[in-house]
């Protein structure tokens, strides 16, 4: 290995280290002896200085690094403490500001790697020291470097319409962006759409969403392309292309006014075909608008179920009917692309599918609905006008509403759901309002933290609903005396009074919790960020970057991150919104400088490095020595599996040259 | 599990692992977040991808002193920079063969695909290698092997192996 002692190379001068430990108040210092570790630092070559200090990130600490590079003429800075992916912009900004090149820095990672999973102290000292004397042998073969700009295209992605992407497209196409909204379904709206109040406060959901929706539609700097999904993602922050997949609706959306006209008109006299948007409780053609207010307006047909293409033929009236020539049985699904400088994913969630319980007898008796199926039902604009009854028409006397259907269940999902007891709440008060029924709520916890929340569940108490502490076990048919006859029975443990208990009701609600959708996983990989084992896409800290990803220029909001509530939804969209913006506002991305590059007079023209290189950044050109590879630095991304795969060494890539990466292994094994 | 407990014997390996910058490092940081206590024998090298590893990082960390190396990177399909972890694993591959007829057992080099999200799999491969490395005791390597001490038909072999490894 090259350089062990004080012979590290740089432009002209000797290195200078400075070392830097940092206590984090008692994160590292409770484990790692700081003073020992700077201690030994001193011993390490070419270092200068080595001091400890309470907190290397705050002010007086910066002020320490700063003070010694001009003093001591410091021109190497080590940092022992956090993880670099949290404070290394910190601490080379540092150097910066005292006129040291911000890439002469290095960062131990002795927090995250050391003292908080590490049992013993002396091993934790151990592996301190050796990750501060890797960060010194390689930081004195660190080089000046400067970051590169890159212009950023100022238009923005909103992937998902529902309430968390609408509300971040207006908030960004307000600001005087150019937003394109994204919707997979033929409407905007999102879950929300369904519901008929909103807790705790009881407005009504459509009243506050479509004057949103209508907003979306005649917004000059909104582009919304519903019935459409993304297929691929090229780029990086600054400079996507997005590739969306028109789907056909068989209407063109231009022309129709959403008149119904041709709905009417449709030879189906009767709608007979399951209608998505009301959980399929009721009917609609196969020519249809989802609901009244979908955005856009437009009717859209379901080629699964329309004659001209189950049939081949049909008397096509609803073409006939259209005055606007909006039919179009020929169009195709089509491809279009568009570049943006942000995407915000607003994918969503989809609900809990009831079935995984089979005891809880969802789709077995007719009269178990899941809470959205209620949530329709007492929907003025759903499928009974917002009367609550049975599936044979009579109003049920008594409700029994389970909680935590496939929510903190080992068995299903552990994670709480966060809104169900709320919606439960919602439900319960909406049933006893409108069926002066008798409501029971089996529940585990009631968890109502939230503006209003509390004060809510206090209201449903007084009005005199019942609730039971337990988990239900099971909900049958079988009766076992004259008032279970023709019921449905809830098997219950009363928790609070330590009975078994059976509560025969005419209707059961299952509460269903929220999960990722099944394609999850695609969509997290097709925009390069990560996400839970339960599919939740993943933030890039928990607490202090809540809405941006592991990839630069893509930002979460809403329930796609997480279950939350329709507050919390809004409020992650609008912060979604000013990060995208703070994006694409700016102008530019500053480009980590860790490009590769060729030493030509070391290239001997074999070409395996071309076909290494997954964004083509390398060419053969032909010289007067003979062919050389050259990389396109503009192209070049930095992962440096050219660098590796050099047979001639004849390729460096900056940040990790072989160089630093030798002394760093010399390093992490020389002293301990 | 080891959990940092010392051996009787008293041998404790060290092992150098080279994580990838956007899921196994990003990973590890999540193990610390998380305060999963794990084996402190391993030491981590932050790479911007796998595929950066040349096989001579690995070489040069068992020359220097180490009983094991860990690779870490980004699972199939998931590689920020494409496809840098496919190129990990043929090399890594290779390289494991060709470190086997010097031997060094299978079990001091290890290649594992850790998400961004899986904090724990960081504790649980750690520490199982920890286990395995101990038990296997230090690494002996020998002084100098040349090119002779292979038979003929070992390298025809080898030969074929890198042809197939590093084409396309």
């Amino acid at each position: 290995m090259s350089g062990q002692n004080g012979n590290g190379k740089t432009n002209g001068s000797a290195p200078r280290v400075g070392v830097y430990v940092c206590h984090c108040g008692i994160n590292i210092a409770g484990k790692v002896d700081c003073e020992s570790v700077a201690e030994f630092a001193r011993n390490l070559p070419d270092v200068v200085v080595a001091r400890d200090y309470k907190f290397m990130c705050s002010d007086p600490g910066q002020e320490l690094i700063q003070d010694d590079i001009r003093e001591h003429k410091l021109n190497r800075v080590v940092v022992a403490s956090c993880s670099p992916l949290m404070h290394e912009n910190t601490f080379r900004k540092a150097c910066a500001d005292a006129g040291l090149n911000p890439f002469y820095f290095q960062m131990a990672n002795i927090r995250e790697h050391v003292s908080w999973v590490t049992k013993e102290k002396d091993e934790a000292d151990k592996k301190a020291k050796a990750l501060v004397a890797a960060a010194v042998h390689r930081v004195r073969f660190h080089s000046a470097l400067e970051k590169k700009r890159v212009d950023v295209h100022p238009d923005v992605v909103v992937v998902g319409g529902g309430i968390s992407g609408i509300h971040a497209a207006l908030t960004m196409a307000n600001a005087g962006k150019h937003v394109y909204l994204i919707e997979r379904e033929p409407t905007i709206g999102g879950h929300m759409a369904k519901f008929d109040k909103t807790f705790p406060t009881l407005d009504c959901s459509a009243c506050i969403l479509t004057p949103k929706m209508s907003d979306v539609k005649n917004h000059p700097n909104i582009t919304l392309w519903s019935y459409s999904e993304v297929v691929n993602v090229d780029g990086f922050a600054g400079n996507f292309k997005v590739q969306v997949k028109r789907k056909p609706r068989y209407v063109i959306e231009e022309n129709c006014i959403g008149c119904l006209q041709c709905v009417e008109e449709c030879v189906f006299k009767n709608a007979r075909f399951d209608d998505e948007f009301n959980e399929n409780l009721g009917k609609r053609k196969p020519i249809y608008m989802p609901f009244p207010q979908a955005t856009p307006p437009v009717v859209l047909i379901d080629p699964t179920q329309c004659l001209r293409f189950t049939k081949g033929k049909c008397a096509s009236k609803c073409a006939e009917a259209c005055e606007k020539n909006a039919i179009d049985f020929d169009q195709k699904e089509k491809i279009e692309e568009v570049e943006c400088g942000a995407i915000i994913l607003s994918t969503g969630f989809k609900t809990f599918d009831a079935e995984r319980i089979p005891q809880y007898g969802y789709k077995k008796y007719a009269n178990v609905y899941t809470s959205l199926e209620l949530e329709r039902l007492v929907n003025a604009a759903g499928p009974t006008s917002g009367e609550i009854k049975l599936r044979n028409g009579s109003t049920p006397q008594s409700v029994g509403i389970v909680h935590c259907v496939g929510s903190r269940d080992q068995k299903t999902n552990a994670y709480c759901s966060r809104v169900c007891c709320m919606y439960s709440l919602k439900l319960a008060h909406l049933v006893k309002e409108r069926t002066g029924a008798e409501v029971y709520n089996f529940y585990i916890d009631m968890r109502t933290p939230g503006k209003g929340y509390e004060e809510f569940y206090d209201r449903l108490l007084e009005e005199g609903n019942h609730f039971i502490r337990g988990r239900v076990a099971e909900v049958t048919d079988w009766a076992m005396s004259p008032e279970e006859q023709g019921k449905l029975v809830i098997r219950v443990e009363d928790t609070l009074i330590g009975v078994p208990r059976r509560i025969p009701v005419d209707m059961v609600v299952l509460s269903v919790g929220l999960e990722a959708h099944d394609d999850a996983d695609d969509v997290r990989r097709m925009f390069g960020i990560s996400c839970s084992k339960q599919g939740w896409f993943t933030e890039r800290h928990p607490k202090l970057a809540p809405v941006s990803t592991a990839t630069d220029g893509v930002f979460l909001a809403g329930a796609c991150q997480g279950p939350k509530d329709i507050p919390d939804c809004v409020a992650q969209a609008g912060a979604a919104a000013a990060e995208a913006l703070a994006l694409v506002d700016k102008g530019f991305v500053e480009l980590e400088p860790n490009t590769a590059s060729i030493n030509a007079d070391l290239c001997c023209g074999c070409r395996t490095c071309v076909s290494m290189c997954p964004y083509s950044a390398i060419k053969v050109d032909e010289t007067q020595d003979g062919e050389k590879s050259i990389i396109n630095e503009a192209l070049c991304k930095g992962c440096g599996t050219c660098v590796a795969a050099c047979p001639s060494g004849a390729i460096s890539q900056n940040l990790f040259t072989d160089e630093q990466i030798f002394e760093e292994i010399e390093g992490v094994l020389s002293y301990v | 599990m080891s959990n940092g407990e010392k051996t009787p014997t008293g041998f404790e390996p060290r092992i150098v692992a080279f994580f990838c910058n956007w899921c196994t490092y990003t990973a590890s940081d999540l193990t610390g977040i998380s305060r999963l206590i794990y084996a402190p024998n391993v030491r981590v090298i932050r790479v911007m991808c796998s595929g950066r590893i040349d096989p001579q990082f690995i070489l040069a960390a068992l020359r220097e002193g180490a009983d094991g190396v860990l690779i870490g990177g980004c699972h199939p399909g998931d590689c920020h920079y494409q496809e840098g972890n496919y190129k990990a694993l043929r090399r890594f591959k290779l390289l494991k063969r060709f470190l086997n007829r010097m031997g060094v057992e299978d079990e001091r080099i290890r290649l594992e695909w850790i998400a961004a999200s899986e904090g724990d799999k960081v504790q649980k491969v750690v520490n199982e290698m920890t286990e395995q490395v101990r038990k296997l005791g230090p690494l002996h390597l020998a002084p100098i092997a040349t090119p002779e001490a292979f038979e003929h038909e070992d390298k025809q072999e080898l030969v074929a192996a890198g042809a197939e490894g590093e084409s396309s």
